[in-house]
């Protein structure tokens, strides 16, 4: 059996929950404190992904990232290729699990006790320090939940691979879409394998992180 | 007031009086009087070929009172639906393995299976001429992504790699080869501009260009048929159907010479007799 799509869906995923981190945590950071009139449209756009069907977001993406698209000479001027590769799914990636890495982070950020801040400050902590003292240590278990989301989310994803994806093999063939191609050509007892190994690895780690620790100290605050 | 009510719809041993009954009767006739008005067929059918059966049917139906219900999908998926049990009388697929397995599986009933139409493929450039040399216009150093359909489960997709084989191009490496999940996706991709070019059936080009209006001149170039084996499209009566008289006549008109001439006019060619 041919292991490739597992390890790509497991690169697509790690790399998809590093870079919505480090983008989702300044985001979600600004949508739970700022009082910007912006800020609902700015949720709003976040929030898309959740009400869109995947395919509108593929057709989209193709014909946005394609060298025929508005971005085409700059793509080209950098020698980019954003369709039917790997780095084409993970931009699409990292826009669709967008929320499910921001949100729970925002409500996270939201629940930080203005008073414990504002202590801080009178204490001289500048706004990094204060983020990375107070804020982060605060919303750890947020944090952990949002990567968790993110990760699963990517793991999973299908319609927005299907759509940009181009079924290349090591490149873009990620487990999903191995596993509808089996079904289509009838091949059941691989698509079997390929969807339990699936299987089992989700639940393994969404058990890991339901029963960690953090988890439990955070469902008790609850 | 309210147990005189109570009274008016029952007997006092409980029976029910007479007044729901002809509501009741009211609204079973109406019900079967929806299902008695034409009889259903229903028809499985490769996407493909979608918009052709739906015109065959149209044409059909003009002769026989029957109500066309069309599901389209993708042949593999839809071969799917049928093994589990899915209520279909016929099945018009994209390639001939599947009505050959449910033949042999015994889903579909002997004999009944025919080639109804044969792919055309194409080769497409959107944007460019292309000229008449498909040589020629696969060494082209500007064509640098090709999409075909995937041709471990769509006809055209393995078409398109045996002319690519036959020219003596080593597409993989050549190209970036990009695979369709179905023609469809293919004709997307290439459509869209995501890919330079590729290869699709000639019944997509046709539906293209009378939805859009564009002329797509000097952009497509017909594949020779003897380039790679034959697309075979073949449709078979389901077990469901087997004793449909409707059904069968419907098989039937599918290769009498107004559906032949339906189906040549979609971009296909037709099995000679």
């Amino acid at each position: 059996m041919d292991l490739s799509p597992f390890w790509l869906s497991i690169r697509l995923s790690v790399t998809v929950t590093v870079i919505l981190m480090l983008l989702g945590l300044p985001l979600a950071w600004w949508l739970a404190r700022t009082h910007s009139p912006v800020r609902p449209f700015v949720e709003a756009v976040v929030a898309l992904p959740l009400v869109l069907p995947p395919t509108v977001l593929g057709f989209y993406l193709l014909l946005l990232l394609g060298p025929k698209g508005p971005l085409g000479p700059l793509l080209e001027a950098l020698d980019l290729r954003l369709v039917f590769s790997f780095g084409g799914l993970v931009v699409g990636s990292v826009i669709y699990s967008l929320p499910f890495v921001v949100n729970p982070l925002k409500n996270t950020f939201r629940e930080i006790p203005q008073g414990q801040l504002e202590s801080a400050a009178t204490l001289g902590a500048g706004p990094l320090d204060r983020f990375l003292g107070v804020v982060l240590p605060l919303s750890a278990s947020g944090a952990v939940t949002a990567a968790v989301m993110g990760f699963a989310h990517t793991l999973g994803e299908f319609g927005v691979v299907l759509m940009i994806g181009g079924n290349i093999p090591g490149e873009t063939r990620v487990v999903s879409i191995a596993i509808y191609d089996h079904v289509e050509q009838l091949e059941y007892a691989e698509a079997h394998l390929y969807s339990a190994g699936l299987l089992i690895f989700s639940m393994v780690v969404l058990v890991l992180l339901y029963s960690s620790g953090r988890a439990r100290r955070q469902a008790r605050f609850r | 007031m309210g147990s005189r009510q109570r009274r008016d719809w029952n007997h006092r041993d409980g029976s029910a009086t007479g007044r729901g009954r002809p509501l009741a009767a009211l609204l079973l006739g109406l019900l079967l009087c929806n299902g008695a008005a034409a009889a259903e067929l229903r028809i499985a059918v490769a996407a493909n070929f979608k918009q052709t059966a739906e015109e065959i049917c149209r044409a059909f139906s003009a002769g026989h009172p029957v109500r066309c219900l069309v599901s389209s999908g993708a042949s593999g998926l839809l071969y799917g639906k049928i093994a589990q049990g899915a209520p279909f009388d016929v099945f018009l697929s994209a390639d001939r393995e599947r009505p050959e397995r449910l033949e042999r599986e015994g889903l579909a009933v002997p004999g009944s299976r025919f080639t109804y139409a044969l792919g055309r493929l194409v080769f497409w450039r959107p944007g460019r001429r292309v000229g008449t040399d498909l040589a020629a216009a696969l060494a082209d150093d500007s064509l640098q992504s090709l999409a075909i359909a995937n041709p471990r489960s769509a006809p055209y997709g393995a078409a398109a790699l045996e002319v690519l084989r036959a020219t003596g191009i080593d597409a993989a490496k050549r190209y970036r080869l990009v695979q369709g999940e179905s023609v469809g996706q293919a004709f997307q991709f290439i459509a869209s501009g995501a890919a330079d070019a590729g290869f699709v059936s000639a019944a997509q080009l046709l539906q293209y260009r009378s939805k859009t209006g564009r002329t797509l001149e000097g952009e497509l170039l017909a594949v020779e048929s003897s380039l790679h084996g034959p697309i075979e499209q073949q449709a078979v009566l389901l077990r469901v159907g087997a004793n449909d008289p409707v059904a069968q006549a419907f098989l039937r008109y599918l290769e009498s010479p107004p559906a032949l001439a339906l189906i040549e006019a979609a971009g296909y060619s037709v099995p000679v007799p």
